[in-house]
Parts: C-alpha cells; structure tokens; sequence
C-alpha cells in the first residue's frame, strides 16, 4: 500500500461524508416528513432536506460542526499493516480542514487550547476491526458534538429492565441532539465494551430486528419530535449490539447521531484506492 | 403568524411574537456560544452593544470572510447565562434545542428562536461576515458580527408570555 494513496482516500471520505449525506439517511428522513402529523416538526424536516440539497450541491458542510475525525478502519488479515497508518491518516485529516474546508473542533480538554487541525493526542480516533482479505476499507464517521454530548452510559443492576430506560433517556436527550436521531445502543459487556458496541451500533445502521424495531416505536411514542419541538418523528433508526455481561454487571451505553449521519468509504488496495 | 424583524429589535417587535410563530431577521446578529459567555458572566466588558441585539448560540465555519455553514449550536450549554445576556439588553436569542429551564428570565423581556439544527449550509445562504471580535477564541468562540438578509424562518420556541414548547412537547410525553 502507497502513503499517498491512504493519505487521498483520507481526505476524500472525508470531505464526502461531510457534504453529501448518505442516501438511505436522506430517504429516512424524507419518509419521515411525509409521515409527519404535526406542521412544526415536519417544516423542521423539510428544511433539512433543503439543507441537504444545498449541501451537495454546493459541495459545502452540511452543518458548521463538521465534527470530531472518526474513522473506522477494517483491515485485512492477509494485508501486511503499513507502518504509516495512523500517521498518514492524520495528514489526510489536516489536509481535508484545509481543502473541503472544515471546522477546527479539536482543543486540549483542560487548557481548552484549539490544535488548529483538528489533530493531535487521540485525534483522528481510529475504530479498527479486522476483516478476511488483503485491503483496508476505510469510513469516515465525523461525529458532531451535539449528539455527543447526549450519549450516556450506565451501568444498571441485572433486573433493571434496559429498553425503557434507553427510551426515557433518549427522549429526553434527543431534542439537544438535532433529532431526528439514530440511537445506537451497546447492551452488555464491560463498562468500555458497551460504549464500543453502541458506536459499532450506529455504524452498522440500520437495525432490522424485532427489537430494534420495538425500541423505535417506544422512542417516538414519547412524542420529543424533530429539534424537541414535539412530534412523531425523535428516531429514524435504532440498532442494539449486545455483548456477555458479568452475571452482576448490566451496562447499558447510547451513542446518539444527529440527523446528519454522516459517513462515506473507500477501499485502498496495493496499487490504488477508489471510493465505494 | 408571521414576522419580518429588523435589528434593533424593540419591546413591541418581541410582545407581538406568540410560542408557534414564524419569524425572518434581517440586520445584525452577533454568534455567542461558550467562551463568550463565559466572558459575559465573569463581568468583562464585550466590545458590542448589545441592546434590542440579536444573539445567535452558532459556531459559524468560516473561509476567508465567507459563510460556508452555520447552523445553530445547543443552547442548553449556555442557557444559565440568559439572565444576564437579557440584562445586557438582548431581545431576540436564536438557536436549537431550547433553554427551558432558564426560559423565566426571558418573561416580559425577550423570546427564544429555533432554527433547525444541522442546517448550517441553509442558514449560511442568508447570513454575511460584519467582522471578528475576539480572534483569539478561534473560528468556533469568537464573537462573529454577521449581517442577516431574510434569515428564517425560525419557531417562536418560548415567547415573553413563559409559553415554551419543548416543555409543551415533554408535557403531552407524559400524557401518552
């Protein structure tokens, strides 16, 4: 694999999942307008999908908070890792704030310093899995901070019942976090594999279990709406991701996403790379 | 019902807006998001006027004095400090996600806008760089000075009557 190749692949995921949402999302939220009941929530969903349109056709940010640099990495097992990884993929996102361009979010946690790039300790946040074959795919998953900020973790007692109290909890975080949201939630593991399924979660949207579904409907029921307005649409998409759990233990993790789901992937190869 | 507003915006632009009303600003909106009010109620003096002022809780992304995206930001980081933004004379605050439970301070004084949030490159097509206060807070907390032409429309989300409809909307949560 060429430096090069995963440093242009970097920028160019990058700069596509912060202008063009993806669009089984726009087609979510556009079902969601037409369903709609209440004129509040649904001139709030037509103006996002106006937004989405200028978006794209302008080649600009959807939203001013183009987020944290999120990338999930998955790595062939048969591919040698390159030693340039992490570095490379750094100097993709420096480059992308200059060229698409985005916002300079990153600052040290306590001196509240602004890196500048949106690089440097733990920045970009790379997610690796590894897959069968010999090439790496490559998503960037920018993460904004008002659907951060309303993602929660807990760890519950065995017989606490965890769907309705995601349901609570969502609804009643969803309005600060650009709802309509996609809640991906991490049931079981340990205190940090739960947080880990419910990111996984939101990057294998959408769930299409029974209770994926259940859990959806429970969330819209409570009636938050697009932007907390109130209204029939707070959810788009659900998926749970479960893991074994200590016989004592129950962690309960929600990554929230704002509407703006914002992804896109490339696959780099030995001898080139090329936007899925 | 429907208003256009010109900045400054006076005590009657403000009684006549009702909680589900629609409203479009054209003139000067300042953004204000946690650094600069964190300046605000540490008692620093801001190098603006703000009375009958437009304050907009946004971010902006900027590229060489033009607006590429500027949506709203969550006002509920920054909503204890409304008191002292509507002491200082602001009228009008704009972002998303309400401010209800700061929203008394805002009775008789002043109203709470939504505009959608995630619409930055919406909102951008109507709003144009003045110039920059405070640089050093960088491109996301500095204080913008933008102009606003026909900017909306944005929800009457809590008006000067104490009608809020994020608590509306928790409220018929609790009926179902």
């Amino acid at each position: 694999m060429r430096r090069e190749d995963l440093v242009c692949a970097t920028v160019a995921v990058l700069a596509e999942a912060e202008t063009v949402l993806p669009s089984w999302v726009e087609e979510a939220i556009r079902e969601a307008a037409d369903r709609e009941t209440s004129p509040i929530a649904r001139s709030q969903l037509e103006a996002i999908l106006e937004n989405v349109e200028i978006a794209a056709a302008g080649g600009v940010p959807l939203c001013q908070d183009t987020g944290l640099p999120v990338f999930c990495l998955e790595i062939g097992r048969d591919l040698p890792i390159p030693p340039f990884l992490e570095e490379a993929i750094a100097e993709g996102v420096r480059l992308a704030t200059d060229e698409v361009p985005l916002r300079p979010n990153a600052v040290d946690p306590l001196t509240r310093k602004n890196s500048g790039d949106n690089t440097g300790p733990g920045m970009p946040d790379l997610i690796i899995d590894l897959v069968p074959g010999d090439c790496l795919r490559i998503t960037a998953f920018p993460k904004g901070a008002g659907s951060e900020n309303g993602s929660f973790l807990a760890m519950l007692n065995p017989a606490d019942d965890p769907l309705s109290f995601v349901a609570e909890e969502v609804a009643k975080r969803a309005g600060r976090a650009c709802a309509p949201v996609f809640v991906g939630v991490g049931i079981g593991g340990t205190f940090d594999l739960a947080a880990r399924l419910a990111k996984r979660a939101l990057l294998h949207m959408p769930g299409t279990s029974q209770m994926d579904r259940n859990l959806l409907t429970e969330i819209n029921r409570i009636g938050t709406g697009p932007m907390g307005l109130g209204g029939d649409t707070t959810a788009l998409a659900v998926r749970i991701e479960t893991a074994l759990c200590h016989t004592a233990s129950l962690p309960v993790a929600v990554n929230l996403q704002c509407w703006a789901n914002r992804s896109s992937s490339a696959t780099v190869r030995d001898d080139g790379w090329s936007i899925d | 019902m429907e208003h256009r507003l010109k900045t400054p915006i006076s005590k009657e632009d403000v009684a006549a807006l009702r909680a589900g009303d629609l409203v479009w600003i054209s003139g000067t909106v300042y953004t204000a998001r946690d650094r600069v009010h964190a300046l605000l109620a540490s008692g620093e003096d801001l190098p603006i006027d703000l009375a009958g002022a437009v304050i907009y809780h946004c971010g902006p992304l900027i590229r060489d004095g033009i607006v590429l995206s500027a949506g709203p930001t969550t006002s509920g980081r920054v909503g204890r400090f409304t008191r002292e933004v509507v002491d200082l004379g602001v009228r009008l605050i704009v972002g998303k996600g309400g401010i209800s439970e700061d929203a008394e301070a805002l009775r008789g004084r002043g109203a709470y806008l939504a505009y959608p949030g995630g619409c930055g490159a919406l909102a951008a097509r109507k709003l144009s760089v003045r110039r920059l206060y405070l640089p050093d807070l960088g491109m996301a907390e500095g204080l913008w000075e933008l102009e606003a032409e026909g900017w909306g429309p944005m929800i009457v989300a809590i008006d000067s009557f104490g009608r809020d409809l994020y608590r509306e909307a928790r409220r018929s949560e609790m009926r179902s």
